[in-house]
């Protein structure tokens, strides 16, 4: 009697397993393609005409869809899945349908000339240790970069050669020649890149650059001018050419040991100042920066709003109204405000 | 009646047109036509073509991939499997294409995956093709060439066998076997002062041991 009733559970359990499985099986002659990193499927099945005629053409396309989403939902119950903040999420593979591409694919790097030359000679690269030997340590090392194995600007003790000046720094010696490799390094890579970024280099002297400003051209003139064997002394002037000016150093400091009067006067100002209650305001600063603010404000809103014409048009307009506005604001606000003593350069403050 | 001239998709590659697909519009039911709820703008669909036409026919094979261009929406590492709601089915029957948009509700089945009922949603288009301009083959080669750097990166020292069983390798540094942990025999332990004898008595016991296992 139990052993009818155990086999009788048996049989129970599997025809609800199968009923189960039955609400979400589909059978179909051809099995579906499914590219799931995309979430598609793709029936290859010839769909039955025949029923399509005889039934509502909808109620035939419906069963169908229904079908193949079920086919393609089963699919998709089977990847991993997670927990992401109280949702459960299915991972999804990376995607196998390949569509074209909007823009063609990169052209590979342009070769260096090392590379030309040993494409043309057939060297192979031959693949090197990270770690070193270094015997004077007794460790493994880099074999180049922080900390290197043999590195000869770190020794303690150079023998002087006999063919060498005696009063020659060893040490300075190996310190530059190392320098001079790095900057040889640097420069045939920037040369590599200039050729093949087709980009002419000249031999010597500078890379001439294309649309300099008034100050770049005017700082190309009087070098140029200067560079003669008397320093441009018995250089003449074009016919309305006028001196450079602020062409002397930005900032200027008093001598060490000068006019002591002078120098107790400032210092007593500076104490003034300290001890005055009264807040001192850069009147001229004070204005720029909030020229400043508002101009930034402007550009803000200026962006946000669409029409990149309008930015540009209204640039100009702006430019040229705040820079006389600029130029009346300080000169009206110095002129105005507290009577100061000439700027001392003395640096910030 | 319908208008001549249906409507035109296709893409561009490298700044060219790459393919166009003029297709007629027979029939068009709209969103508002199908009275009921929507769900929100952008859900990722579940797209599903059906008909052996795609496969075979060419013109269908880059309508197809015209059309999953257009539909298929950004791509993601995961999806929440409860929101899989819009399902786009198009199917390739005796000449006509048929686009259904349908709402997918996913009822209890017995186990973890559920049941799929579908909900007719709209917009629902019957589309005929007409006029194509498909480019050369080579062409669609190009715009399909994918750069090295997008490859699926090869992990070093594993490897996969036919039968798909993952197989690591582990590099070790040399070792001196004399000093290698086995297990203790206890009886094969030499002990003081029965040094000969116990060797004879060993090499004695073992054959005994030989023996009787070739009798086995």
């Amino acid at each position: 009697m139990a052993a009818c009733s155990i086999e009788d559970v048996l049989a129970k359990a599997e025809r609800d397993e199968a009923e189960k499985l039955k609400s979400i099986s589909v059978h179909k002659e051809l099995e579906l393609e499914f590219d799931t990193g995309n979430l598609f499927a793709f029936d290859k099945n010839p769909p039955d005409t025949r029923e399509f005629k005889k039934q509502n053409k909808d109620e035939f396309l419906r069963s169908l869809a229904r079908d193949n989403t079920q086919l393609l939902i089963n699919e998709l119950w089977k990847l991993p899945t997670e927990r992401v903040e109280e949702v459960i999420v299915a991972k999804l593979p990376e995607p196998t349908t390949r569509l074209p591409r909007e823009k063609p694919v990169p052209k590979p790097r342009p070769s260096t000339k090392w590379e030309e030359f040993a494409k043309l000679k057939g060297i192979q690269k031959k693949k090197k240790t990270n770690l070193v030997w270094d015997d004077v340590h007794k460790e493994w090392k880099r074999r180049w970069g922080y900390k290197r194995a043999n590195d000869d600007t770190k020794e303690w003790l150079i023998e002087v050669p006999e063919t060498a000046d005696p009063n020659e720094d060893q040490f300075s010696k190996r310190i530059k020649a190392k320098k001079e490799r790095v900057a040889k390094n640097e420069l045939n890579r920037l040369r590599n890149i200039a050729r093949g970024q087709k980009i002419k280099v000249p031999g010597v002297g500078l890379a001439p650059t294309d649309q300099q400003s008034k100050t770049e051209l005017g700082k190309a003139i009087h070098v140029a001018k200067h560079s003669t064997a008397s320093v441009g002394k018995f250089q003449g002037n074009l016919p309305k050419e006028k001196a450079p000016k602020n062409m002397g150093k930005k900032r200027q400091f008093q001598p060490l040991i000068g006019d002591f009067s002078v120098e107790k006067q400032k210092q007593l100002d500076m104490l003034n100042i300290m001890d005055s209650k009264k807040p001192r305001i850069d009147i001229t600063k004070a204005v720029n920066k909030q020229m400043r603010e508002e101009d930034r404000q402007s550009g803000f809103q200026k962006r946000k709003s669409p029409g990149k014409k309008g930015r540009k048009g209204n640039f100009s307009g702006k430019g040229t109204a705040k820079g006389k506005g600029k130029k009346g604001g300080p000169g009206g606000g110095s002129g105005g405000g507290k009577n100061r003593k000439p700027r001392m350069k003395q640096g910030k403050r | 009646m319908h208008s001549y001239g249906g409507n035109v998709s296709g893409r561009m590659f490298d700044f060219h047109v790459l393919d166009m697909i003029e297709l007629g519009i027979e029939k068009f039911v709209s969103l508002k036509d199908f009275k009921n709820s929507k769900f929100p703008e952008g859900t990722k669909p579940l797209l599903i073509f059906a008909g052996d036409a795609f496969e075979t026919d060419n013109e269908h094979k880059k309508l197809k991939s015209l059309l999953i261009d257009f539909f298929r929406g950004p791509t993601v590492p995961c999806v929440r499997l409860a929101g899989l709601e819009h399902v786009l089915h198009i199917t390739a029957l005796e000449g006509k294409i048929y686009l259904r948009s349908y709402k997918a509700l996913l009822k209890k089945s017995g186990c973890r995956t559920p049941r799929i009922e579908l909900e007719d949603m709209g917009p629902s288009f019957d589309f005929t093709m007409r006029r194509t301009h498909l480019a050369s083959d080579d062409l669609y080669k190009t715009a399909h060439r994918q750069p090295k750097a997008l490859k699926p990166k090869k992990k070093k020292n594993v490897s996969h066998d036919v039968f798909g069983t993952k197989y690591g390798r582990l590099h070790m540094q040399k070792q001196d076997l004399a000093k290698l942990q086995t297990r203790k025999m206890k009886g094969l332990k030499k002990r003081k002062g029965e040094k000969a004898e116990g060797e004879g008595e060993e090499v004695e016991a073992e054959a005994t041991t030989a023996k009787k296992a070739k009798t086995q």
